[in-house]
């Protein structure tokens, strides 16, 4: 059971891990499809 | 007399004021505009001066005053418009675009509405229908064959079956499947199902949250399915009891129990679908995640025309180019083909390790089971843990 509950809760952090690193890392969907001429967030 | 002095002084006045306004304005500088009128002209018209229109009267269709064929401002040509927009059709135009990627110059795909129609169509309905199909037959099974109970007397010794690593691994897989399960059929059915159900306010925020959870769960997957992977290929390994175990099905039918390793014949089906299929369904995932970064189905086309394996299986032959977005398309509908079947498959595998049969859940709940579920339905494997236990050096203690 504790192996379980283990699993349950390293998918919610890998999830939000995955998420945190790849949006700083560059690859956000804003970043992978936008040039420079591109001004989403101003 | 001094009447008179003021009468020629303001008539000299207004005739020069008059001549000053019959002298023909200089001639602007139009360059800036390509010919055409200036804030100046425009200006200079309120003010009600005379504007000589010629360089505009002049410029109806003069083809010694059009612009070049190829500046910028130049005209078709040769080509005309009907043209232009098949250009477009056919990706043949030399389209540039502020945004990134290659998909971002093709304007008209027309292999999009072939996906739209399929994916709305026949993927959602016979996907569905084959989850219901399976969990009907779940169900019918239950009826006619009941739980699968513990045929012996029950011993009240355990057996370690699975390690904590192991189930561990087991429940990231199969919590992260589930998770990716339920969003995907979100993502796919969503529209159809649960807006009439909750309204579009509603679903746009369940959708949202769903692709999010979609999107960063499935790395847990993937991390389950390589674990998964280590530790069980060994023991899933084909051999010669899988054989008699699959003549004798199993024994479900007959209430026999063949003889069966650590896994049995059936789980070993279980394990290479979820390996080969999951293993799918995480290669397009990726496919999907990064769009356009990785095509593969262009490749495998060419692959299954040439071994003819499009052939054999009727599809003649498959289309080796595909337009960007064509790959992704055929991403999303293999990801989701192939999860249907695994989502089926795994249906059954829940309802067998849980209210199918008794004794089997501890295997991955506590990992321990009890001796005669294990000797009824893995004889050899707890022939082989007991052989170990008996060669276990003197004075050993069980780690706990």
């Amino acid at each position: 059971m504790k192996s379980m509950l283990a699993a349950f809760v390293v998918i919610a952090l890998i999830a939000v891990g995955a998420n945190l690193i790849l949006g700083n890392a560059g690859f956000s969907s804003q970043e992978r499809s936008t040039s420079a001429a591109v001004r989403l967030d101003n | 007399m001094f009447r008179q002095l003021l009468v020629l002084l303001f008539s000299v006045f207004l005739v020069s004021s008059a001549f000053a306004q019959e002298q023909p304005a200089p001639t602007p500088d139009r360059s800036a505009t390509g010919g055409a009128q200036t804030l100046e002209d425009i200006l200079a018209r309120q003010r009600g001066e005379e504007i000589d229109n010629g360089f505009r009267s002049d410029a109806t269709g003069n083809p010694e005053g059009a612009a070049d064929l190829s500046g910028q401002l130049g005209t078709l040509g040769g080509v005309s418009d009907a043209e232009m927009w098949r250009g477009l059709r056919f990706n043949e135009a030399d389209v540039t675009a502020s945004n990134n990627g290659p998909g971002a110059t093709i304007l008209v795909q027309d292999g999009g509405m072939r996906w739209l129609t399929f994916r709305e169509g026949p993927l959602a309905t016979y996907g569905s229908y084959l989850l219901l199909a399976t969990l009907g037959a779940l169900l019918l099974f239950f009826l006619a064959r009941g739980r699968i109970r513990i045929d012996g007397e029950k011993t009240g010794r355990r057996i370690e079956r699975f390690k904590a690593i192991e189930r561990f691994g087991h429940w990231l897989l199969a919590g992260s499947f589930i998770l990716l399960g339920i969003t995907g059929l979100i993502s796919l059915l969503g529209r159809k199902l649960l807006i009439p159900a909750f309204g579009h306010e509603s679903f746009a925020f369940i959708a949202g949250a769903s692709k999010w959870v979609h999107n960063n769960v499935s790395w847990a997957f993937i991390v389950g399915l390589v674990m998964i992977f280590v530790m069980w290929v060994l023991h899933n390994l084909p051999d010669r009891t899988d054989v008699k175990w699959l003549l004798k099905g199993g024994g479900i039918f007959t209430k026999s129990h063949p003889p069966a390793k650590k896994f049995n014949a059936g789980q070993k089906l279980i394990f290479w679908s979820v390996i080969i299929l999951g293993g799918s369904i995480a290669a397009s995932g990726l496919a999907l995640l990064f769009p356009f970064e990785l095509n593969m189905f262009a490749a495998t086309f060419a692959k299954m025309n040439s071994f003819g394996i499009s052939g054999i299986l009727g599809l003649g032959e498959l289309p080796t180019e595909l337009s960007p977005h064509e790959e992704m398309q055929f991403a999303q509908l293999w990801h989701a083909i192939v999860s249907f079947i695994l989502m089926a498959i795994i249906l059954a595998h829940i309802y067998i390790g849980s209210v199918g049969m008794e004794g089997a859940y501890d295997a991955m709940g506590s990992g321990q089971v009890e001796e005669q579920w294990a000797r009824e339905h893995h004889s050899l494997w707890v022939d082989e843990v007991k052989a170990k236990e008996g060669n276990a050096p003197e004075g050993a203690t069980p780690a706990e």
